[in-house]
């Protein structure tokens, strides 16, 4: 059952991400990506990620990407053409691309060759109170900074994007 | 077997991410390049998730609690240097912005 | 004793006349430089007397040069009996012409840095004489080939001077190839420099390496006194000023190959080869330069030849094993031959700077103390009887015909030539019409005179006052020679004939040199021309050698070889620069693309080195 939802949900994810990477209009590339997101918080959970997978569906699919359509409206952008201009991209991508991952895959067999099985309520210690408590005794520091970060962020964005007075 | 095995979680994040990098390599659209990048975050995210069942510790959750604050604050700044960029050059397309050419 | 004042009080008149001249009066400079050399021949006297007989040399150690290993090179100073006389002459006749400068360079630019040269030379002068050991003589032998070219190239905006500069020191410097050689194949051999080490060892050597090390030695001294083949550079060097002429070319530097070749006699006595080729090489130059001697007008020229002439007859004298007859022929050419200097120089001074005898004559009205002074100086250079230079040259002439009887004829004959030159030279400056163009030719001033009539009563009784061979007895191996009142006379006539010639030519039948010149035309030519030995230097020497630096040495390898390699790093520097330059397109995809493609690099470059478990 548990390798049933992974690879139903594992399908949709790989195929919304082929899309959000082929599609020419970028509203369909959103839309895609929210796909993608919301297969990963199902696998969050067949993981035993209980928080995350709530904060990737309230915070990433329905903060982030609600402003990636909102800029995507507000500048009105269209699909986009064909020519493109960069020769080592044309050139290196596909073959960097594949041995990318044909890498990647070496590592994770290198690593994993007979790992361990993941099923439904292997782990329980990610609940929002394992991760609570791990947020705001152990990782205190990197908390306050990060909400720095963010201000600095908000401050940024802000300055950025507003007219000028004149 | 009723249970997946750790790997291929692992696999499916490199699969994701090297979508991620080829979408930030070949569109020429800018704010698509930014969605490869989410792409690229989220497939890291996986991976970190799965490391925390392997070792069934909640540290690695904690990781992702950043990784996604980061990203939500990048993705705030990112977007808006584009508006500047498309109020000064009228264009998304990553190719023309190129002054630091030689 | 303070040997080492005796040429360090030269030294300081050359530093203290060279850093300060420039704003020293006259009077002030030539007082540094003349107080330098006369003290300095004041404190030669006084060592000498304070030495009494000399049985033994004498030395001073100052300090330890080079040590290495088991080599060692002391600075040391020796006094022998043969540095005595080399001493005196040196700072004796030195310090005469050293006053006559002061008239003769009195109208001259460059007042200060003559006399600084000057000092300068005497110093290396006196180092070489008093020197213990090859390396030190070596050091007082550069530094007067160096004050040589300084001096003759004197008036440096004078091109023929400073070719005749350099001319003098490169051809110097082929001597001193063979010399440093010499003292190479010295130091493996015997493993030493110091004489008193050499000459002990020396009977035990093997006559080859004695031979070996007595030519290198001999190349050494043919080019600083100017013999066959090196002897090109002497005549050039009259462009310097007179003085010089007469200080270096006639009294002193010239004659250090002399003294040398005579320092290393115990070498040379058990080398019979090599002593056979000094005494070739003498005798061979003597006749050769004189042929030269007879044909030329310029009046310098001529004693410049005369000086080489008879330095191949103190070479013969060494080579016959007379070497005390050689030195003492040193000292009474220094006097009559620096006399003839000076009196030439005299005479230029009143001419205002003519130098072709042609344009001269009848001069004996104008300056006769030059004139007389000049005579006595001739008759000494002739051999004419009880003069000095008749008693030196008669010395050698019989140790010549000693030791192989066909150099005494050769000799013979020099001589007479010899007379001729020097008195075609006298009466063709001082009797008959004077021809020249000067309105007010005026006798030399005092302290020009003082030193020629010095030096003129010196070429007349020098030798008998100094009795040199007698002195030399003991430092050289024993060599008599049976006095032949004969030969003695079949010389003298010699002499004799000559003058009566060079009388009959120039003064009662004038027009007889002419006639001559013209029937013997190719002849005349060839000698006038001396025998173009400069012209074959010149095309089989100095031509290739030019060229072929040119075209390969700077041509190829300074301006190809090494520039390009340095502008090469440049040029290489630059492609890569733009190579690497192009990965700077601006262009975000390619970018990406790099990252990614050197992640890969990495994480592959981990998995090989074992970075994952």
């Amino acid at each position: 059952m548990d390798v049933i939802l992974f690879l139903i949900f594992a399908a949709i994810a790989v195929v919304a991400a082929i899309n959000v990477v082929v599609q020419t209009h970028p509203i369909s590339s959103a839309v895609s990506l929210i796909g993608v997101m919301g297969s990963l918080a199902v696998l969050y959970l067949l993981l035993g990620a209980e928080f995350i997978a709530a904060a990737q569906v309230i915070v990433y699919a329905g903060a982030v990407m609600v402003l990636f359509v909102f800029v995507i409206m507000l500048l009105n952008a269209g699909a986009e053409a064909r020519v493109g201009r960069s020769f080592v991209a044309s050139l290196l991508g596909a073959p960097v691309l594949i041995a990318l991952l044909a890498v990647l895959a070496w590592v994770v067999e290198r690593i994993y060759p007979r790992g361990t099985t993941v099923h439904f309520g292997g782990f329980t210690g990610g609940s929002a109170q394992a991760v609570g408590r791990a947020l705001f005794t152990t990782y205190l520091l990197p908390f306050e900074i990060t909400s720095i970060l963010v201000l600095i962020a908000i401050i940024g964005a802000v300055v950025l994007a507003r007219k000028e007075i004149d | 077997m009723a249970q997946v095995p750790v790997s291929w979680f692992l696999s499916l994040s490199a699969v994701l991410f090297v979508l991620g990098v080829a979408g930030f390599v070949f569109r020429r659209n800018i704010i698509t390049v930014f969605m490869s990048i989410e792409l690229m975050l989220n497939a890291v995210n996986l991976s970190f998730v799965t490391f925390a069942y392997q070792r069934q510790a909640v540290d690695a959750h904690l990781f992702v609690f950043f990784v996604m604050v980061v990203a939500a604050a990048e993705a705030a700044v990112g977007l808006a240097i584009i508006l500047t960029v498309f109020k000064n050059r009228a264009t998304l397309n990553i190719d023309e912005v190129d002054s630091m050419k030689n | 004793m303070q040997l080492w004042l005796i040429p360090i009080l030269p030294l300081a008149g050359f530093l203290i006349n060279g850093l300060f001249g420039r704003r020293f009066s006259k009077s002030l400079v030539h007082t540094v430089a003349v107080g330098s050399v006369a003290l300095a021949f004041a404190w030669v006297l006084k060592t000498l007397f304070g030495l009494g007989e000399l049985h033994t040399a004498y030395s001073e150690h100052y300090f330890t040069w080079i040590q290495s290993g088991t080599f060692a090179v002391q600075c040391d100073f020796s006094v022998d009996r043969l540095t005595a006389v080399m001493l005196l002459v040196v700072t004796g006749v030195g310090s005469l012409i050293h006053i006559y400068s002061i008239g003769y360079m009195a109208h001259e630019g460059g007042y200060y840095r003559f006399f600084a040269y000057m000092n300068l030379f005497m110093f290396f002068m006196l180092t070489l004489v008093l020197a213990a050991n090859y390396l030190v003589l070596f050091v007082g032998w550069e530094g007067v080939g160096l004050c040589s070219y300084l001096l003759i190239g004197f008036y440096f905006d004078k091109k023929f001077a400073t070719d005749a500069g350099n001319k003098a020191f490169i051809v110097n410097r082929i001597g001193d190839f063979g010399f440093s050689l010499a003292i190479f194949y010295m130091v493996r051999h015997f493993g030493s420099l110091d004489f008193a080490t050499v000459f002990a060892k020396a009977p035990s050597a093997p006559e080859s390496v004695l031979t070996i090390i007595g030519l290198l030695l001999l190349v050494g001294a043919c080019g600083k006194s100017a013999q066959l083949p090196l002897y090109v550079w002497l005549p050039d060097a009259m462009a310097g000023p007179t003085p010089v002429s007469a200080l270096i070319h006639a009294a002193t530097m010239v004659t250090a190959g002399v003294y040398m070749t005579a320092r290393s006699w115990a070498i040379y006595t058990h080398a019979p080869a090599a002593m056979s080729a000094i005494a070739i090489m003498g005798i061979a130059t003597a006749f050769f330069a004189a042929t030269i001697g007879i044909t030329q007008y310029d009046i310098k020229k001529v004693f410049a030849y005369s000086t080489v002439s008879q330095l191949g007859y103190m070479f013969v004298g060494v080579g016959c094993g007379a070497f005390s007859a050689g030195i003492y022929h040193l000292m009474t050419h220094a006097f009559f031959k620096a006399l003839l200097f000076l009196g030439s120089g005299a005479v230029i001074h009143a001419l205002s700077g003519e130098q072709d005898m042609r344009n001269m004559g009848g001069l004996r009205k104008y300056t006769p103390w030059t004139c007389w002074t000049m005579f006595c100086a001739s008759l000494a250079i002739a051999g004419f009887p009880f003069t000095s230079g008749f008693l030196s040259k008669d010395a050698i002439l019989l140790a010549a015909n000693h030791s192989a009887p066909w150099i005494y004829w050769v000799g013979t004959l020099t001589a007479g030539m010899t007379a001729f030159y020097v008195f075609r030279a006298f009466f063709m400056t001082f009797f008959g019409e004077y021809r020249g163009h000067e309105h007010h030719p005026h006798e030399a001033p005092l302290s020009m005179r003082i030193p020629l009539v010095i030096l003129a009563a010196l070429s007349l009784g020098g030798g008998y006052l100094f009795k040199v061979p007698e002195f030399l007895r003991q430092v050289f191996p024993t060599y008599e020679v049976p006095e032949d009142t004969g030969l003695m006379l079949i010389a003298s006539s010699a002499g004799i004939i000559g003058i009566l010639l060079a009388y009959l030519m120039y003064v009662a039948r004038p027009a007889i040199p002419e006639s001559i010149a013209a029937s013997l035309d190719g002849l005349y030519t060839l000698v006038y021309n001396k025998y173009f030995v400069d012209e074959i230097y010149g095309a089989a020497v100095v031509t290739p050698v030019v060229s072929g630096s040119r075209a390969v040495l700077w041509k190829g390898m300074d301006a190809g070889l090494i520039d390009g390699t340095v502008n090469g790093v440049g040029v290489v520097a630059r492609g890569v620069g733009s190579v690497l330059r192009l990965m700077q397109s601006g262009n975000i995809r390619s970018y990406a693309t790099w990252v990614a493609f050197g992640g890969v690099l990495l994480i592959v470059a981990m998995g090989i080195a074992g970075g994952l478990r």
